[in-house]
């Protein structure tokens, strides 16, 4: 007889409520069965009663993590419907918030990552290391996580050269900082003996499962929303991170690199932006229909918008991307050992926040 | 003597419990900063721990919806006398941005006793570390 063992909703390892129940067999796991709706708001609702300007502040509440990105992405939809043309300036300006939101996003994750596993002292040092980029938001927006940069058409805020060598001269030390991580994190003895080979995902299964985001990237799959070319990416140079073996570690992995490559991106924003006007006027109401997509620090994040020509939105549906990487966890964790659910729930970077909105 | 003795570390050292009843992950990933180098609660000797039975202080951030309301109870009912609470971010307080919204209930006070209120959108770390000071304060003279 499987014994049933509940894991959450409230849990010290699990920063929001997610709860599955765990059928265990002298330790180790048969089954898994998740339950949501503990944060579940009703916030696509929300729509019905606020006009679509204001609907901007909501959805950066979906998630206080990448708050920056769905704004963006909804942005970018109401945008598409109005045919507003975005100036060049505000394009650059979403991507250098963009890719700071996912380094602290990435960070935060590596730091849990680590807690997850009992090695607190790296925890405490990744996060040391995210309030540096933490006090950038802060100081070019005023905020440090909802940035609320975003407006329909552009962006709010400008950044001037002092700000912009500023943030390079902190991001040069941050790379710093991380690199010295880099042996800890990736060769440690301990640190690989509870990540290597613990929930293996093959190629197929990735693709078949239809994950999103680091989690797919790890198993060998390219695949990154960026590459569509939105903002001002199709104008800088990089190419998705991609790990082979699909295991904790590669996740792992992958996240350390996109941190990295953030840095890149940044650095290659602030020396092509242009100068020129920071939002597109906007006037009448949106009328059609569209689908943005972005990719975020967990994966690709989908935005549906109808629109009938009045102030609110017909209909609003967000899908993110925790929300595709759900079915990863119960893929993985049957015949794992309890001791290593918080290592697998962890790896996939689980926002329940953004998946039950 | 013994039992003074529990009763004055309790109030020098009290320890955390962090709930996350349907917030956004805003105020959540500011408490966990709280406890961070930078802000380091710790040295207060302030613990997050994860069991309701050893918490002293409740910290609540979001609002509270139909299905996590019993979860909450749960939890406060769970944890020893005196016990203090605290509510963080606008949704804590009132619902916030979300209140309208059809699956809010409201503020946490609705379920259960709020001793402080941290406002904010997210609540910044260094309105939570005062929010609990001042909790401690509550704490002290519910002895
Ligand atoms: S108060 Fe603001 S940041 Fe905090 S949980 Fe609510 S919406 Fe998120």
């Amino acid at each position: 007889m499987p014994q049933i063992i509940p894991f959450g909703p409230q849990h010290p390892v699990l920063p929001e409520p997610i709860h599955l129940k765990l059928s265990v067999v002298d330790g180790i796991i048969t089954e898994a069965v998740p339950a949501f709706g503990f944060v579940h708001r009703g916030l696509e609702k929300l729509a019905d009663i606020r006009d679509f300007h204001q609907m901007i502040q909501v959805v950066e509440r979906v998630c206080g993590i990448c708050s920056m990105m769905h704004a963006m992405c909804y942005a970018q939809g109401i945008e598409e419907i109005m045919g507003v043309e975005v100036p060049p300036r505000a394009r650059f300006l979403r991507v250098i918030w963009a890719e700071l939101h996912r380094m602290h996003s990435h960070l935060l994750w590596l730091g849990l990552f680590a807690d997850s596993f009992g090695f607190e002292s790296l925890f405490m040092q990744i996060w040391r290391i995210r309030e540096k980029v933490l006090d950038i938001n802060e100081a070019t927006t005023g905020n440090r996580i909802i940035v609320a940069v975003n407006v329909i058409g552009g962006v709010r805020t400008d950044l001037n050269q002092e700000q912009m060598r500023w943030i390079l001269s902190e991001l040069a030390e941050v790379e710093k900082e991380i690199r010295r991580l880099e042996t800890t994190l990736m060769d440690d003895y301990t640190v690989k003996k509870r990540t290597v080979c613990k929930g293996v995902l093959t190629r197929s299964q990735a693709f078949e499962l239809g994950l999103a985001g680091p989690t797919l990237r790890a198993s060998d799959v390219a695949q990154d929303m960026r590459m569509l070319g939105y903002a001002a990416y199709n104008e800088l140079d990089f190419e998705p991170v991609v790990e082979k073996d699909g295991d904790c570690y590669a996740r792992c992995k992958v996240r350390f690199r996109e941190t990295l490559q953030s840095i890149d991106i940044i650095r290659q924003a602030v020396s092509k932006i242009p100068e020129g006007e920071l939002s597109a006027k906007v006037k009448c109401r949106p009328d059609g229909e569209s689908v943005s997509r972005v990719e975020q620090p967990r994966g690709e994040c989908f935005y549906y918008i109808k629109a009938n020509g009045k102030k609110n939105l017909d209909r609003l549906r967000i899908r993110t991307p925790t929300f595709a990487n759900v079915p990863a966890i119960l893929a993985m964790l049957p015949g794992m050992w309890l001791s290593d659910v918080p290592v697998i729930v962890l790896s996939i970077d689980p926002c329940i926040a953004c998946t039950e909105r | 003597m013994f039992k003074r003795m529990i009763t004055e570390s309790r109030i020098k050292s009290p320890w955390l419990l962090h709930y996350d009843c349907g917030s956004c992950n805003g105020c959540d990933i500011e408490v966990l900063a709280c406890l961070t180098p930078v802000y380091d609660i710790e040295r207060f000797g302030i613990v997050n721990v994860g069991n309701p039975m050893h918490a002293d202080i409740l910290l609540v951030t979001g609002t509270v919806n139909h299905r996590n309301k019993k979860v909450l109870v749960n939890l406060y009912d769970q944890m020893p006398h005196p016990k203090v609470v605290v509510a963080i971010g606008s949704c804590g307080l009132s619902g916030g941005i979300f209140r309208e919204a059809y699956n809010v209930v409201g503020g946490v006070d609705k379920v259960i006793p709020v001793d402080v209120y941290v406002p904010g959108c997210p609540a910044k770390p260094e309105a939570i570390i005062d929010g609990v000071v001042i909790g401690l304060q509550k704490f002290h003279e519910k002895m």
